[in-house]
């Protein structure tokens, strides 16, 4: 059935997506010190899935430049740090691909301090770097960005906290329900076992998805070290629904 | 095997390094005829404002319409400079603020009419996952109390859905204001999508 003929007929056929319960972090983490304040008390109201979620903004090409995925260039030096390639693809959890999709990225310098007048760290700036990137997947839902290795870095949340070094990531995929921010992290930090945000995800097998892994393959000689990472958006099943009109 | 879903993690203290574009607010551009402002503060449990949130909206067009190739009535571009999607970082005050245009009404999933409507995903430092609302109008009473959504959500807590009309302080046209209480009294109503 065409998209015509379906609402000829009185119905919309629209993809729903997939649940993802069990796989985000509960709102309400009481480790994480922040959240006391911002996380609702009140239950979700169920949102069916209507056209204003089964579609979202298809951002791409036209919100970045070939120099957004490589965060070493741009300023008058190279910045200091281990310089790395993060690359993978974005995926739905059905397996398809997701092209054409915009990757936005933000990251604390090689001393595990951020460009931002809030963070007041004692650890350096890096005057050759600014730590934002951006990126839209290929056809096939590969990114690739270089950057350097974020540091680790202290904060406030109780005694003697730090996080785990870490790059943020936002994805838009095709529908607002795909909607996603997270953190991608490095493989055998120290820190995982005592961070409440890493933590916070209750399923160890969901957690461990947020790890990158080293990759030599895509590690350049003589040049960079490469990190694999792939990213996973809910997945969607076709179904239909009646208009009012059809009745 | 299909692969597992990657969980979400807080926007953190930062975002602004990443997130927020010069033309993020300006669905349209301010002059653009029928251009309206929707604008207010995400405030935490103790009332306090929000200064480190993200606020992101999406919408149909004036013609109920998505410019995107799952609508199933097709895809339509909309009204020349339209991208149907608002980003506003919080200021130090916990303002955000959109200029866009008014959405047309919905059919809905469940066989009913949606009222004009813009879906809010909301980001900040503390939220370990976006949190999702919808904006109404309040001079659209009689599309709102149609609304199935809306319907679905206990009357007490309807009103925190609605943006209410008013003038804007800058002398604009249509201005609406939608304040975003992420904790305790009048509690934002939030979705699970």
């Amino acid at each position: 059935m065409t998209a015509s003929e379906s609402l000829a007929a009185g119905k919309l056929a629209v993809p729903q997506y997939g649940s993802a319960v069990g796989v985000h972090p509960p709102l309400d983490s009481p480790g994480y010190r922040s959240s006391t304040l911002r996380a609702p008390h009140q239950p979700l109201v169920r949102l069916p899935q209507g056209l204003t979620e089964i579609t979202g903004p298809l951002l791409g090409p036209e919100r970045v430049t070939a120099s957004d995925a490589d965060l070493t260039i741009g300023h008058p030096g190279e910045p200091l740090g281990e310089r790395i390639i993060v690359s993978g693809r974005v995926l739905d959890s059905d397996g398809r691909p997701v092209p054409d999709t915009l990757i936005e990225i933000w990251q604390a310098n090689a001393s595990g301090r951020y460009a931002h007048h809030v963070d007041n760290h004692s650890a350096p700036l890096d005057p050759n770097f600014a730590g934002a990137g951006r990126c839209v997947t290929d056809s096939l839902g590969r990114y690739r960005f270089v950057t350097i290795k974020p540091g680790s870095y202290p904060w406030r949340n109780h005694h003697n906290a730090w996080r785990p070094a870490h790059i943020h990531f936002s994805l838009f995929g095709r529908a607002f329900t795909q909607r996603l921010v997270t953190q991608m992290y490095f493989p055998s930090d120290p820190l995982f076992a005592l961070d409440p945000i890493f933590n916070s995800i209750p399923d160890a097998v969901a957690r461990e998805r947020l790890i990158s892994a080293f990759d030599i393959d895509l590690t350049e000689p003589d040049w960079a070290l490469g990190y694999r990472w792939d990213i996973v958006l809910r997945g969607r099943t076709a179904t239909v629904f009646e208009t009012q009109e059809g009745r | 095997m299909s692969p597992g879903i990657t969980p979400s993690q807080t926007v953190g203290p930062f975002l602004a390094i990443g997130l927020p574009w010069p033309d993020g607010p300006f669905v349209v551009p301010s002059d653009t005829p029928g251009a309206i402002v929707i604008e207010g503060r995400v405030l935490d449990g103790g009332g306090q404002p929000v200064p480190d949130a993200l606020v992101e909206t999406w919408q149909a067009d004036p013609a109920s319409r998505f410019d995107h190739p799952d609508d199933p009535r097709g895809p339509a571009a909309g009204p020349a400079g339209f991208r149907a999607f608002g980003r506003s970082a919080t200021d130090s005050e916990g303002n955000y603020r959109v200029v866009t245009l008014r959405p047309g009404a919905l059919p809905g999933p469940d066989g009913g009419t949606e009222a004009p409507h813009l879906d809010v995903s909301v980001f900040a430092r503390g939220l370990l996952d976006r949190v999702v609302t919808r904006i109404y109008f309040s001079d659209e009473a009689a599309a709102n109390a149609a609304d199935p959504v809306l319907a679905s959500v206990p009357d007490a807590r309807r009103d925190t859905l609605i943006a209410v009309g008013g003038m804007d302080p800058a002398g604009g046209g249509g201005y609406f204001r939608f304040d975003v209480r992420l904790q305790g009294e009048n509690e934002t109503v939030f979705f699970d999508v």
